[in-house]
């Protein structure tokens, strides 16, 4: 017998390996340092005088430019050095001024031959490509009773509309809101209005004392999806924001129920990075309370400039930034005085509608959530003894950004005037268009890795790949001669698979996963060798050559089969519950063994073939 | 060359009740010291604030610490990162001030320069829901490798290669135990690869002890288990042996943040391959493993009820 494969195969392996080798051909171009330059607002066209200045303060600085390109909407500035990259960019932003966004970035140099196919160099990691990384809370306790203050406000109206008197009461341990009434014929109807107008909310009517109570709150499963929707638009509101910051590829993910990670590749500014998502801000629109209004339904608040008085505004919330559709700053064509146009959802216009119509002539002000970063010391006891801890938290801020009245009965669409100035203008509808937060949001995680870090963790990373490898080679050869030698084409064979694999899925490479390649060079070997030693085996029992090529993969294969699918079984439960490291490990792992299957067994069988696989007259083999 | 007859048989079982008493006091060894003396977890567990420092000559990290200490710095560890010139803080809380401050007081107390490479701050509670995670992960892969190994050898063979896992992730995480390394996630990764290389290992063994209880009419289980250790001796030794020089080669140069996970992989590797020569099989013959329970595939399910 004689050991060949139909034409086809050959074939079939020929293209693969062919495939592999184009796909992972973009991980040779490395990634040019620049500077990336956008207008501040979307309108904003960068003119040619505009990239020249930056150009020329480069020049003047010394940092050599390699390269520029781009659009009216977004320029990148290649640079020569990376460790300039920093320096350029602060530069180019002094030169420029607030009109622009200046950022970081990492610009790709691979030939439009290979993107036009849709081959993309791998993703690196923040441990190889430095960067920040946060991971961010969000209080989605928050959410749900900022909605249930909402609903509140709006069941008053509708109780007040309905000339149903009733009296506030505290909030019930759960947070279930309640309202006191007289008799029991008022708590009635009033339990019917309620229930009439506010399909989703829980009323349950009680007796208190000699009053008629009436209480309201959501139900666990409306609390769960008000906590699933306000994460969702804390993400949507994030991704907006880093796309502000202008950086490569960031980042934003879900995490868990409540957590969002932002990894901002080739960042290390971390204070405005900071700056831009930690405006865990969002906005209310309040009226102004009337001069003879209660104490108990309205609260106080100072504006953000600092220089006018304190305000007096109502308790009851019209509407919550999360309402904006779309914010535009401009100017008022009568007055020339800075103004931002409003669009909101339909459910926000319809409010918006509801409490400007009757309050034509009040102030309507706009009011500036912020979570201010605090620490405070808490005592603790850890193991019977008492120690300080220092707790990183928030305080909330609340400031007035404007104060304005109510020309005429607002609705979908309306304008901010009485702003104080172009800036203030520009960044309310920065802050609205941007998506203001559902929830407030805290930092929980932050990772600052330097890019010289990075640098120095790639070098070693392909060091001690081409270490081991040079190691397997050379043990391969030693111990298997010729097919040793079959066995190491086919071991870099599955390094470029690996790499083309990793590159197409757009997986990450991060540390752990350049561990996992490096690992499952080590084991791909084994393939190989069970095969290699049964080949031995089979000639020493005294079979034919070709029959023991043959019975030695046949035999070999159901060894590596068992013994690969159980790890790879491993591998896919990693990637399944893992996050972070574990899953960049996995996803090699799993890449890896794959590969590795199909070249310790399709790619070496092939190549034993073609050099031994024709020879009738075989007597000894090389092994 | 053309003898038939099995030549040079290695009696590997005649070690078999050493071998599971080095075992049994490695294990027992390991638990010990991971229920006394734990783990030392790293930040990814504990969260706190970790930061690297460049100094422009090599320092003393005693040194270090002992300044920490003075400046009212409890509860820190320092660690050299590579180099002499390396070093990584880690201390609890995860204030941003607090890690500026630190860092500003080890330059005030230092002539020369002292750069700061990287600063993370971790919260703990993310740790401990990864330390869920994984741990579910863990007993997750178990169980769809146990069904796996049952359903393609037979219900022996799966709990003596989860026993051999459970024997060799135990030994390798006592080790860190004892020696105090630093637990942190790409360790964990370790062991979780670990569990992979060694159950390959040790299903390789079982594949050969499986083939020669179908294929050979005599011999006792004692007998057939050393045939098949001997004959895949070659395959064990080559394999451990690429992916030990492999891992060295992580360890001497993949730098310091791939350095828990090489030696947990050695340690693994070594644990490893020992276990699927010695403790694999010694298992099944500990459960009795015969013919009966093999030969007749269609029978497979039955219970082997002999003594």
């Amino acid at each position: 017998m004689l050991n060949r494969y139909p034409l086809w195969k050959y074939l079939l392996i020929a293209f693969v390996v062919a495939l592999g080798f184009v796909y992972s051909l973009p991980n040779l171009y490395p990634d040019d340092p620049a500077i990336q330059i956008s207008g501040a607002s979307s309108s904003t066209v960068l003119e040619s005088a505009v990239l020249e200045r930056a150009e020329k303060t480069l020049k003047e600085a010394g940092i050599a430019v390699k390269a520029a390109e781009g659009d009216e909407k977004t320029q990148l500035i290649r640079l020569q050095q990376a460790d300039q990259q920093q320096l350029a960019r602060s530069l180019i932003k002094d030169a420029l001024g607030d009109d622009y966004v200046v950022a970081l970035n990492l610009a790709p140099t691979t030939p439009d031959w290979l993107t036009a196919i849709g081959a993309y160099p791998m993703k690196l990691g923040l441990d190889l490509s430095g960067g920040v990384h946060f991971l961010l809370e969000v209080d989605t306790g928050r959410a749900v009773k900022q909605r249930l203050d909402i609903a509140n406000s709006e069941i008053r109206a509708q109780l007040r509309q309905e000339r149903l008197r009733y009296r506030t009461m505290p909030e019930r341990a759960d947070g279930a809101r309640q309202l006191a009434f007289l008799d029991a014929d008022a708590r009635d109807a009033a339990e019917r209005v309620i229930t009439r107008e506010n399909p989703d909310l829980l009323v349950e009517t009680g007796e208190q004392g000699d009053l008629y109570v009436v209480s309201f709150g959501f139900s666990e499963q409306r609390i769960r999806e008000l906590e699933d929707d306000a994460v969702r638009q804390n993400l949507t509101s994030i991704r907006n924001r880093v796309n502000e910051l202008g950086v490569s590829e960031p980042l934003v993910q879900r995490q868990g129920r409540n957590n969002i990670v932002v990894q901002l590749p080739g960042v290390q500014d971390t204070a405005e990075a900071k700056r831009i998502l930690g405006k865990t801000a969002n906005l209310e629109f309040r009226l102004e309370a009337l001069p003879n209004a209660s104490r108990t339904s309205t609260e106080s608040f100072p504006f953000r400039d600092e220089r006018r008085p304190n305000a007096l505004l109502e308790r009851d919330i019209i509407i919550t930034g999360d309402r904006v559709s779309s914010a535009q700053s401009n100017f008022d064509s009568e007055s020339g005085q800075p103004q931002v146009n409003i669009s909101l959802d339909s459910t926000g216009g319809k409010r918006m509608n509801d409490a400007t119509r009757g309050n034509i002539g009040r102030a309507m002000a706009v009011l500036f959530i912020e979570q201010k970063p605090v620490t405070r010391v808490e005592t603790r006891v850890v193991d019977g003894e008492t120690v300080r801890v220092e707790v990183p938290g928030f305080r909330e801020e609340k400031h007035i950004i404007s104060l304005a009245t109510i020309q005429s009965a607002l609705g979908n669409q309306f304008r901010i005037t009485g702003l104080n100035s172009v800036g203030e203008a520009s960044e309310l509808a920065l802050l609205l268009r941007a998506g203001s937060l559902a929830a407030p949001m805290h930092f929980v995680e932050e990772r600052t890795v330097g890019p010289s870090l990075g640098a120095e963790n790639i070098k070693m990373g392909i060091d001690s790949t081409l270490m081991g490898l040079a190691l397997i080679v050379m043990f391969m050869i030693v111990v298997y001669r010729v097919f040793g030698l079959l066995a190491n084409i086919a071991l870099t064979i599955n390094l470029m698979l690996m790499l083309a694999m990793m590159s197409l899925f757009g997986a990450t490479l991060t540390m752990p996963g350049i561990a996992g390649i490096v690992l499952t060079l080590g084991m791909a070997v084994d393939a190989n060798v069970l095969v290699f030693s049964r080949i031995r085996e089979e000639i020493k029992l005294g079979r034919p050559i070709q029959r023991a090529i043959h019975d030695g993969y046949d035999r070999a294969f159901i060894s590596i089969f068992d013994g690969n699918i159980t790890t790879l079984l491993v591998g896919v439960i990693l990637f399944a519950v893992g996050t972070g490291p574990i899953k960049g490990f996995a996803v090699t792992l799993s890449i890896g063994i794959l590969t590795s299957l199909f070249t310790a067994i399709m790619v070496t069988r092939s190549l034993v073939n073609l050099v031994y696989g024709g020879r009738r007259d075989l007597k000894k083999l090389n092994i | 060359m053309t003898d038939k007859t099995d030549e040079k048989i290695i009696n590997f079982m005649r070690l078999r009740f050493i071998a599971s008493f080095i075992s049994i006091v490695l294990v027992v060894g390991s638990l010990v010291s991971l229920t006394t003396k734990g783990l030392n977890w790293g930040l990814d567990f504990t969260g706190g604030t970790l930061i690297e420092l460049v100094y422009d000559k090599p320092v003393s990290t005693e040194g270090i610490r002992e300044q920490l200490e003075s400046s009212g710095y409890t509860d820190v560890v320092v660690q050299e990162f590579g180099s002499a010139q390396d070093v990584l803080v880690r201390m609890p809380g995860s204030d941003p001030g607090l890690a500026k401050e630190l860092a500003d007081q080890l330059s005030r107390q230092y002539e020369g320069n002292v750069k700061v490479k990287r600063v993370e701050f971790v919260g703990p509670q993310v740790g401990e829901q990864l330390r869920e995670q994984g741990g579910l992960g863990m007993l997750l892969a178990l169980g769809m490798v146990m069904l796996y190994i049952a359903f393609r050898f037979q219900f022996k063979f799966s709990v003596g290669a989860v026993l051999a896992l459970a024997h060799d992730s135990v030994i390798a995480m006592g080790l860190f135990s004892v020696l105090g390394l630093q637990f942190d996630l790409t360790v964990l990764a370790a062991i979780l690869a670990l569990v992979g290389y060694s159950l390959n290992d040790t299903i390789i063994v079982y594949d050969r002890v499986r083939e020669n209880f179908r294929k050979r009419r005599k011999g006792s289980p004692v007998e057939i288990i050393n045939i098949s250790l001997t004959q895949t001796l070659g395959r064990t030794l080559a394999t451990s042996g690429t992916t030990l020089m492999v891992l060295m080669a992580l360890f001497l140069f993949g730098g310091e943040m791939i350095n828990g996970f090489a030696s947990m992989m050695i340690a693994g590797v070594v644990v490893g391959t020992y276990s699927s020569i010695y403790i694999a099989s010694n298992l099944l013959l500990y459960m009795n493993i015969s013919r009966e329970d093999l030969v007749v595939p269609v029978k497979e399910d039955e219970v082997d009820d002999r003594p």
